[in-house]
């Protein structure tokens, strides 16, 4: 028996090719398996815990005393408000079939969820693109539940990841609505065009393991077309912004660290040798890329701070997302050295720069360091990791698969940036964007939500 | 009575007050504080935001005491605290009028 058919990217196109093979009809039923089912569940609760505490608390500890409970806050209501819209809509924008660009709407409140289930247990494994004519099927060995689970995860923590760019000035009832349409409009969407296997991106083939153009380089761009819509806070930059608790901030990138194991290993969709390297190289390539912002920061600064460490290691778990699963260690390091150097100059020199206020790097991290490891994902791609009996050769690294990979992360870029600054605009008119100078000053702790930390 | 206030380094807390003990100083209030003096303040860098603090942490140590006892509180203080670098704080001395114990409603000497 073959193996049920599952890569993100080129396998699909390959599949397409391969559409002469039996339709799926005439096939048995995708088989469950309980193995890959007990991974993808725990995957998955290690996804959720990047958001709630892990991105909480790093984004928490970078900001001023006033504003830590507002900035939990801003993550914590993210998960709930996208938990929901997801399960409204989202889920079936981003992974019904459709056509090219979103999905249908067959899953609208998740209808039909549960068509496979006979006493208590699915019949059938989850396929992606099911019989549609002239899209290849993409199946799965998990329960569509724990399908739409695991991708929930990943729709919660994109926009909790743009709160970082406007933290300590947007008004909390603006943040709500944003997030809503912006989960709708612009991650559903962007999640299909290159995970579904009807999605343009996916067809074209271009390579994104585990969300390094749909969710990093989608949130950061969307952080700095905040950054720039909102404005600058109030005193930036000639007032003291140091962060209160930096101890917050390395407790919540390390939980990073650990739940992007389910991130990145999970997306391997299986438990498998595939998952097994995407794990490996996630972690050498955080490693290396927590070294290399140290030992910039080290030669140009005069001091390895904490706050650049932990800042390198998210910068390289990010880089590494849509490289592992196609790429082996060597490539792991590389990438990794790379995201750790670069990012240390986007996030200290470059933002300086141009002179716009991403209070907590949201694109200085996740947009450049999403755009450096999507385009070496396209160089260093290792093709038997994503070989599959149709295609042989996989998706082996080049010049021509970096192409691919540049044309996935400029269209993002392009979506991403005119669709967030519409939606930004819609937002202002109904309810406007910022607190005021006062309230700013006072803090949003105290004035959005009548708390206080300590 | 005298309110000796001293602005000294933290870590010279434990020294202070055991140069303290044995003159018969019954008890000293202390306090975290900042502030700045000849010693300047300090730069921090995150993500290459640079910020001077001009404020430095100190501790502040308030003794009352009676006439008699005075000098040597001062002189054991200054005693204890010094290390001979820049920022080793400074010493106040301040007349008292009036002191009670809450507890008893002693007044004045008596109540230290």
């Amino acid at each position: 028996m073959t193996r049920p058919r599952l890569t993100w990217g080129l396998g699909a196109l390959a599949t397409v090719m391969l559409m002469a093979a039996p339709a799926f009809a005439d096939d048995a039923p995708p088989k469950l398996d309980s193995g890959d089912t007990a991974w993808m569940l725990a995957s998955t609760a290690l996804v959720l815990l990047m958001t709630i505490p892990g991105l909480a608390l790093f984004y928490a500890g970078m900001v001023r005393k006033k504003n830590i409970l507002a900035t939990m806050m801003q993550s914590f209501t993210i998960c709930c408000i996208v938990t929901i819209v997801w399960m409204v809509a989202g889920y079936s924008i981003a992974f019904t079939t459709g056509n090219a660009y979103m999905g249908d709407f067959s899953r609208i409140m998740l209808h039909g969820i549960a068509d496979h289930i006979v006493k208590g247990n699915d019949s059938q494994a989850f396929v992606l693109a099911s019989g549609v004519k002239d899209v290849a099927d993409m199946a799965t060995t998990i329960p569509e539940t724990v399908y739409m689970m695991f991708q929930m995860t990943f729709a919660i923590i994109t926009p909790a990841l743009i709160a970082g760019a406007f933290a300590d000035r947007m008004k909390f009832s603006a943040m709500c609505l944003f997030m809503t349409l912006w989960s709708l409009l612009i991650y559903s969407p962007i999640a299909h065009w290159v995970w579904s296997p009807s999605g343009w991106a996916n067809q074209l083939g271009v390579l994104d393991f585990a969300g390094g153009t749909v969710v990093h380089i989608n949130a950061g761009v969307a952080g700095l077309v905040c950054a720039l819509v909102l404005g600058k806070r109030e005193g930036y930059p000639n007032t003291n912004m140091a962060p209160y608790n930096l101890a917050y901030a390395v407790i919540g990138a390390s939980l990073l660290w650990v739940g992007w194991f389910g991130f990145n290993a999970g997306s391997a969709v299986a438990a498998n040798g595939r998952a097994g390297m995407a794990m490996s190289v996630t972690q050498i390539a955080t490693a290396a890329a927590a070294l290399g912002w140290m030992f910039a920061e080290w030669i140009v600064k005069g001091k390895p701070s904490v706050l650049g460490a932990a800042s390198g290691a998210v910068a390289g778990l990010v880089a590494i997302t849509p490289a592992s699963g196609f790429v082996l260690p060597g490539g792991a390091l590389v990438i990794g050295i790379a995201a750790g150097v670069i990012c240390f100059w986007s996030a200290t020199s470059l933002k300086h720069l141009l002179g716009y206020d991403d209070s907590l790097d949201a694109f200085g991290v996740h947009g450049i360091g999403g755009m450096v490891g999507a385009i070496l994902t396209g160089w260093f791609s290792f093709g038997p990791l994503s070989a599959t009996d149709a295609t042989p050769d996989g998706s082996p690294g080049g010049l021509a698969q970096v192409w691919l990979q540049c044309q996935g992360v400029a269209s993002t870029i392009v979506y991403s940036g005119i669709g967030t600054f519409v939606i930004l605009m819609v937002v202002k008119a109904i309810i406007g964007l910022r607190v005021n100078e006062e309230e700013e000053r006072e803090g949003l702790d105290l004035v959005l939500h009548g708390e206080q930390v300590f | 009575m005298k309110l000796i206030m001293a602005i000294i380094k933290p870590f010279k807390l434990d020294d202070v007050r055991e140069a303290l003990t044995p003159l018969g100083v019954q008890g000293l209030t202390v306090s975290e504080v900042k502030g700045f003096g000849r010693q300047k303040g300090q730069t921090e860098i995150y993500r290459g935001a640079e910020y001077h603090v001009s404020f430095l942490p100190k501790v502040k140590i308030e003794v009352v005491v009676g006439d008699d006892l005075a000098d040597g509180v001062i002189e054991a203080i200054a005693k204890a605290a010094n290390t001979g670098k820049i920022g080793d704080g400074k010493i106040f001395v301040i007349d008292v009028e009036r002191a009670m114990r809450i507890r008893t409603g002693e007044t004045d000497i008596a109540a230290l």
